[in-house]
């Protein structure tokens, strides 16, 4: 309080150009002066033009999953003829529901396997010191350096051995995701570090083993790394083409929902599957959105911990 | 240069000295790295010698049980009363010695030259020979397993000379029951780790040194296995990829890892800018609603890429919404060619990844910005900086410090962008040849040469490249940035 009484009632600048003194108006702390309220509707202005643009695509795949009157791409927004027809379609006459199964199927298992052996890698590496541990690290981060796609023929042609492609593509899809998750352990490898050690020490002499100090002290600490994680691992299938489409080769039941939207769209035909994949879309943004946004949290702290962490 | 004048140069000055002390410390530095790699060959020849000398002292010292145990594997254990360990022994010996005589041994026999039997057709009917693919598999797995049955024989033999001595003294050994409860214990990392370490040898590092191999083979379309065989060129496919003359592929490389590095720039370095500059208008005093929009730029993020990517791409097509709209307005009279003019679809691919990359970066930035402190600003305002002062001299530079690892890795992550290429635009307008287009990265190239040229021993090339960039850039930039440094291991 009596800072505040402290400031004068005028400022008094010199202004040496003219060589005059003037007075000006005390920086008022509270109330937003008139330059601040201008750059404060210039910030808007740009902020709404920016949301348009970015909500822009969305809304128009949604206007256009309702239209029914043509299946291609039209010059106008607004659909002549509203209606659920390519909803419809969706259910009835393709292959769409057996799709979205196989990829919620994909998502759900991944999202528990995933989780467990991410955390559990990245547990071990940030908690205990044993022989060899700084050559596993080194050896993911080079491994890492290489590009995914690059053992895809291989992975292709040992799942296929396996017999676990095109009819068993499922399964194979599941192994292949989680069996290098292990290598994604960054990120909450970071988040356990910042776990203080004494937690750990003083369990340890009270006598508690290495699994009793994961189980009863860490993993109740650690719920924002695990949802983190279990976000991560379920949505990741959902937008996976590359490994999909080539280990269902051809065979339509055993694609997941990005293979076969992703068909729809780049066959030659695709002006008629135009407004179905709109609607198949809207389908699976749906639900991924909306998990998303109500764990966006976690999302956050992951995502910014992980930049600054490296 | 002493400390004092290298803090007196300007920002720029000193980039360049730090540049400069980089390249003329490269030769010292390379020497230094032969050097170690040397001393680490001397060491382990020192360590494989003594380990010789160890198993033959073991042999002559030990007593009966530990001599047979040279032969049958575990038979030490289970004769002190360790018949938990001892069965564990025999059986992984079993398991090696069936494995080699009925398996792996027939295969590791034709690495060498990956077949030499062709398949043929006598009456029609298919004689299979020789599978180079799977000779070229089972013989990098065999040759794991030879390592590994020799890391456990040589543990078996440590094992008897350890529990001898230990006897010796007068102690008694550890049974089953502690072995399993050092597992959730004293061994716990052992129980975590094992299962993703398999994972990662068979799905990551058996398929890569498989693939790296490739890459000095023939194995293409004209030798696809098992119909046909294929077999060592060495550095053959690399002179192809590199060498600039004839039809080969030199020049498509070079614009390729041009275009690479561009995008790889533009995609990284303006997302962060803009995305920076986003997080600062949402958090700057008296905005209001700023849940709200960040929750409308986080849209980008949560929906599948494949549906918000195929869309916009399809949005820009010559019969696109964008087109349509603009003539029916009739401010353009043809289609604007978003994807059929290669320079016109290089930018129309940036520009759409700034749309699906500012999120993240406003995400980060939005973190990081809430921890500098409120007084540096406070200072600043009183001092009389504006805006762009205050931006430039503390918000910047605070960011780049921190964020400085992130750059790193998005970098190499967009080097690696597959999902944006290739839902926009797959590579095309197609002008490059060698199946590769004018918006093809190296990963996407990579793909189209699997994929639709079943070109294996080319993608195995390009992906070594990619992997040598990847690296370079690595090494380069960890030795610059300090704050990548520093926090090489973040503990």
């Amino acid at each position: 309080m009596a800072r505040e009484k402290a400031i004068p009632e005028v400022d008094i600048v010199v202004d040496e150009e003219k060589g005059v003194i003037r007075e000006v108006k005390p920086v008022n702390y509270r109330s937003k002066s008139a330059h601040e309220r201008r750059v404060n509707r210039g910030i808007y202005a740009i902020l709404i033009i920016m949301s348009i643009i970015w909500l822009c695509p969305f809304v128009f795949l949604v206007l256009q999953s309702f239209r029914c009157e043509s299946g291609g791409q039209v010059n106008y927004l607004i659909p002549k003829q509203f209606g659920f027809d390519n909803y419809i379609f969706l259910f009835k006459e393709s292959n769409f529901p057996k799709w979205y199964l196989n990829t919620l199927s994909i998502a759900m298992v991944c999202a528990v396997v995933q989780t467990i052996i991410t955390l559990s890698v990245s547990y071990t590496l940030s908690r205990m010191r044993f022989r060899g541990r700084k050559l596993i690290m080194k050896m993911i981060l080079v491994l890492g350096m290489f590009p995914g796609f690059l053992t895809m023929i291989c992975l292709y042609f040992l799942l296929k051995q396996l017999g676990l492609t095109q009819a068993g593509a499922i399964p194979g899809l599941i192994l292949i995701y989680c069996a290098s998750s292990g290598m994604g352990y960054y990120i909450s490898k970071g988040f356990f570090d910042t776990i203080p050690k004494s937690l750990d020490e003083s369990a340890r002499i009270d006598g508690a083993t290495r699994f009793q100090v994961f189980k009863k002290i860490i993993m109740p600490l650690s719920k924002p790394i695990v949802i983190y994680t279990i976000l991560m691992a379920f949505m990741g299938p959902w937008g996976d083409y590359v490994f999909a489409s080539y280990v269902a080769f051809g065979r339509n039941e055993s694609y997941n929902v990005a293979v076969g939207l992703y068909d729809w769209v780049n066959t030659n035909d695709y002006q008629g599957y135009f407004t179905r994949f709109c609607a198949g879309g809207v389908l699976v943004a749906i639900p991924i959105t909306a998990l998303f946004l109500a764990l966006q949290r976690y999302y956050v702290e992951g995502v910014t911990g992980g930049a600054v962490k490296g | 240069m002493t400390e004092l004048e290298f803090l007196k140069l300007s920002k720029p000055q000193k980039i360049g000295y730090q540049l400069l002390q980089f390249f003329a410390g490269l030769p010292g530095r390379l020497w230094g790295g032969l050097k170690k790699l040397g001393m680490f060959f001397v060491n382990l020849a020192v360590k494989l010698w003594d380990e010789i000398k160890d198993i033959c002292l073991t042999f002559k010292d030990g007593d009966w049980k530990t001599r047979l145990s040279y032969v049958v594997m575990g038979f030490g254990s289970a004769a002190r009363g360790q018949v938990f360990r001892g069965i564990l022994f025999f059986l992984f010996q079993t398991v090696f010695n069936m494995y080699m005589i009925f398996f792996g041994g027939a295969y590791l026999a034709k690495f060498g030259t990956l077949g030499t039997v062709e398949t043929t057709k006598v009456n029609r009917k298919t004689v299979y020979g020789d599978n180079s693919f799977l000779i070229l598999l089972y013989g990098i797995l065999t040759i794991f397993f030879i390592i590994a049955a020799i890391y456990t024989w040589r543990v078996n033999i440590k094992q008897n000379k350890v529990s001898e001595q230990i006897l010796k003294s007068g102690k008694k050994l550890k049974g089953a029951k502690d072995d399993i409860a050092a597992l959730a214990d004293t061994q716990f990392h052992k129980t975590l780790l094992s299962l993703p370490m398999i994972g990662i040898f068979l799905f990551t590092i058996v398929p890569i040194i498989f693939m790296v191999l490739v890459a000095f083979t023939n194995y293409d379309y004209q030798h696809q296995s098992p119909a046909k065989l294929f077999t060592w060129v060495g550095l053959e496919n690399f002179r192809t990829l590199l060498s600039p003359d004839s039809a080969s592929y030199g020049n498509t490389f070079g614009q390729v890892l041009l275009w690479t590095l561009i995008w790889a720039f533009f995609a990284t370095f303006l997302n962060y800018f803009l995305g920076m500059l986003v997080a600062i208008m949402i958090n700057k005093k008296g905005i209001k609603l700023k849940k709200m929009w960040r929750t409308i730029f986080v849209m980008t993020i949560a929906i599948p890429q494949f549906v918000s990517l195929l869309y916009v791409s399809k949005m820009f097509a010559a019969d696109g919404i964008i087109n349509s709209l603009l003539m029916g307005w009739g401010w353009i009279k043809q289609p604007l060619p978003f994807w059929t003019n290669p320079r016109w679809a290089q930018v129309t691919v940036i520009i759409i990844n700034i749309w699906i990359g500012i999120p993240y970066l406003m995400l980060i930035a939005t973190g990081i910005l809430m921890n500098i402190p409120a007084d540096l600003y406070e200072s600043a305002r009183i001092d009389g900086a504006n805006a762009i002062q205050t931006y430039s001299r503390i918000t910047l530079p605070y960011m780049l410090f921190v964020t400085g690892p992130y750059l790193l890795t998005s970098f190499i992550g967009n080097i690696n962008n597959f999902n944006v290429i290739f839902l926009l635009t797959q590579g095309k307008p197609d002008v490059l040849g060698n199946s590769a287009g004018s918006t093809d990265l190296l990963i996407t190239w990579l793909y189209a040469m699997t994929v639709d040229n079943t070109n294996y021993k080319m993608a195995a090339c390009i992906g070594i490249i990619v992997f040598v960039v990847c690296a370079v850039i690595n090494l380069v930039v960890y030795n610059l940035i300090p704050s990548v440094k520093n926090e090489e291991d973040f503990q």
